[in-house]
């Protein structure tokens, strides 16, 4: 330690790459040292998209046709279990506040660990979904296009579902508060991207449902990261 | 230096404390001491900009600041009762990620040597889930020897560590304090620090 540091003026603006570096390389650690958790949300992903074929009819006309909203609402319900653990970890164990007091620009962090949950569980349910989707007999331009729609609103499922667990840190019952706070505004991701599938089905092509996802995806990017990080100041105070 | 008027604070219909002003000058600390529940917590976290006070204000180096001020976060290093330590990460894995969040890369050898100084070296690659208490909060002190930060607040340091673990705090603080550094700790034992550096204040 130098004699000097105690009254060196330091720099304010530190840098927002590092922190989104930091924190994804650690969340992506730390789910790949509890690999099973993961595993459990994936499992319950695929059962909760088979059980509807097994429910509902085997004839491949009507299963074509639920397919895409089945598959989103699993995707929905995914998203949902898997949002607790994006704050409350470390809200628990003072990680949070190390977090909230480093130098680097919350948002920034908070965005990290976005990006991180979204590789842990929104891709593995893009890439799972055209799996899935042989189960509903969707055709091959079907399947592509779920899989984009999927790719393009999940990362929004995990936006917005920051803020809603951010807010809900430290409340009893927070998990079944999160679902009453989260699902209504997953409600807009849902009906263009299971909307997607149905207008290329019908020829309409699923352009215009894909632009309209990717303009969400680039609000919820620009705004989510903020909005999460005065909630976890919030929850902190 | 670290100054702060009239704070007051209150948890829910009643009012915790009233009327606290400090300073606190480089090469200084302070001991916050008090009974339980009297709000030595509550202050330090206000302190160290995690929580608004109810009235009156901080500032550091001359400046007003409020919660979450970049001054302040550029300057603090904070120690409350939760140890911030992933028990699915080694013991210098976690060093390393706490002291990378706060901006201070540390090499290999210096995280190495921290952890010898605080008598990890054998748990150094044990999981932070199989450590003590005691283990645990000496990860905490390996991270105060490495952090550059000039203003420490510890919130009950003291906690759970042995004789050789309160030693080792009272030399780190004591090294920071000679550095220039500030401190405000919340505690029930002595530190023994030398007389001149410290001051205290009964929360009641």
């Amino acid at each position: 330690m130098a004699a000097t540091l105690a009254l060196a003026p330091e720099r304010h603006d530190a840098p927002a790459w590092p922190a989104i570096r930091w924190a994804i390389a650690r969340d992506l650690k730390l789910a790949l040292r509890s690999r099973a958790e993961l595993g459990v949300q994936l499992l319950f992903y695929v059962i909760v998209a088979s059980l509807f074929p097994l429910a509902t009819t085997p004839e491949r006309g009507m299963l074509a046709l639920i397919g895409p909203g089945v598959l989103w609402v699993a995707a929905l319900l995914a998203s949902l279990l898997s949002l607790p653990r994006l704050f409350a970890g470390d809200y628990a164990d003072g990680t949070l506040e190390q977090i909230a007091l480093s130098p680097y620009p919350l948002a920034a962090l908070v965005s990290g660990k976005i990006i991180a949950h979204w590789l842990t569980t929104g891709l593995p349910v893009v890439l799972l979904a055209p799996l899935v989707g042989l189960q509903y007999a969707m055709d091959g331009e079907a399947l592509a296009v779920l899989a984009s729609a999927l790719l393009i609103g999940t990362p929004i499922l995990s936006l917005l579902g920051a803020i809603g667990a951010a807010l809900t840190l430290g409340l009893r019952a927070s998990g079944s508060l999160l679902a009453l706070l989260v699902l209504p505004l997953y409600v807009p991701v849902l009906i263009f991207g299971a909307g997607a599938v149905e207008a290329a089905r019908t020829g309409l092509g699923a352009s215009a449902h894909l632009s309209l996802l990717g303009a969400g995806l680039l609000v919820a990017c620009v705004g989510a990261p903020f909005a999460a990080a005065s909630a976890v100041r919030i929850a902190l105070d | 230096m670290l100054e702060a008027q009239k704070l007051a604070a209150r948890r829910g219909f009643s009012k915790l404390f009233a009327g606290v002003s400090l300073r606190v000058g480089a090469g200084e600390a302070l001991i916050v001491t008090g009974a339980n529940g009297t709000g030595k917590t509550t202050l330090l976290r206000m302190l160290a900009g995690l929580s608004a006070p109810e009235a009156g204000e901080i500032q550091w180096q001359g400046q007003r600041v409020g919660p979450f001020a970049p001054e302040l976060r550029a300057a603090v290093a904070f120690s409350g009762h939760l140890p911030a330590l992933k028990d699915e990460l080694t013991a210098e894995e976690n060093l390393a990620s706490l002291l990378a969040l706060e901006g201070s890369a540390a090499s290999r050898e210096s995280l190495t040597e921290a952890l010898d100084d605080v008598a990890l070296s054998r748990q150094r690659s044990l999981p932070a889930r199989v450590l003590s208490q005691g283990q645990r909060r000496r990860i905490g002190l390996a991270r105060l020897s490495l952090v550059s930060r000039p203003l420490w607040i510890l919130d009950e340091p003291l906690a759970a560590l042995d004789a050789a673990g309160a030693e080792l705090l009272t030399r780190l603080l004591g090294r920071h304090l000679a550095n220039g550094g500030l401190a405000v700790v919340a505690t029930h034992s002595a530190l023994g620090l030398p007389e001149s550096r410290v001051s205290s204040l009964a929360l009641n």
